[in-house]
């Protein structure tokens, strides 16, 4: 007769707050990533045509992304791929065993985010 | 057991798409870095300004193979995720099936926007 196998506690800890700094990295790669798949990339490839395609849907779109509400909306995104192209970069340097250790890989993840945000920061500075 | 035993999930597939992955990052962030400094120091001003810009055949060629490197990228990125987290084998092969039409309409549409009218 075989018996069950004996249940082992189970313990995930999906608390985002608990995570250490490069799995934040990881997470935020990931949900910036979804995010950027819908919907910024359908977004922008309709603003692009709309802006190529006519004077009037460059003039009309220009108007709306003067409004300081939509900018701060379109900061937002950007952030968002900012943040993606900063950690993916850091991945990119993992992969070729690049700051693989721990301390240098806290270090990267602190400089991913900090990055992340003056680039933000900067860009926010250049459309006000 | 079945006499079949071929691994359907091959290995050299996996490896191409990652290193795929990676190699469209690169493209991608060249030409982020490229037009974030070329829109951020010389903003367009007109329409003749933001169309001219993109008449101009090395930024059109530029930005489409920016625009198949991303859609690319986001096959990868996006199929990654389906698999960590859709475990029905038809709804994954559902949505997978919806990413991947978005995906060719995509192209297609970038083609139409930078070359058409």
């Amino acid at each position: 007769m075989t018996t069950a196998p004996k249940q082992r506690p189970k313990y995930y800890d999906l608390n985002l707050a608990h995570l250490p700094l490069p799995g934040l990295v990881s997470i935020f790669h990931r949900i910036s990533g979804a995010i950027l798949f819908v919907p910024v990339i359908p977004a922008l490839l309709y603003l692009m045509q709309a802006t190529l395609g006519s004077e009037a849907g460059w003039l009309h779109w220009k108007g709306v992304l003067s409004d300081p509400a939509v900018k701060l909306v379109l900061l937002a995104f950007v952030w968002l791929y900012v943040h993606h192209f900063f950690a993916g970069i850091r991945y990119l340097l993992l992969d070729v065993h690049v700051g693989v250790a721990l301390e240098p890989a806290r270090a990267s993840a602190k400089l991913v985010f900090a990055a992340g945000a003056l680039a933000t920061l900067a860009i926010a500075w250049r459309i006000w | 057991m079945s006499g079949y035993s071929k691994n359907p999930v091959g290995a050299h597939y996996g490896l191409s798409a990652w290193l795929l992955q990676r190699l469209t990052a690169v493209v991608m962030a060249a030409y982020t870095v490229f037009l974030a400094a070329l829109l951020l120091w010389c903003p367009p001003a007109s329409w003749a300004d933001w169309k001219g810009l993109f008449t101009g055949s090395f930024v059109r060629l530029a930005t489409m193979l920016f625009i198949l490197a991303l859609l690319y990228h986001a096959w990868v990125g996006v199929r990654d995720i389906i698999m960590d987290y859709v475990k029905p084998t038809g709804l994954r092969l559902a949505l997978q099936a919806v990413v991947g039409t978005a995906l060719v309409f995509y192209v297609v549409w970038s083609v139409s926007i930078l070359w058409g009218r």
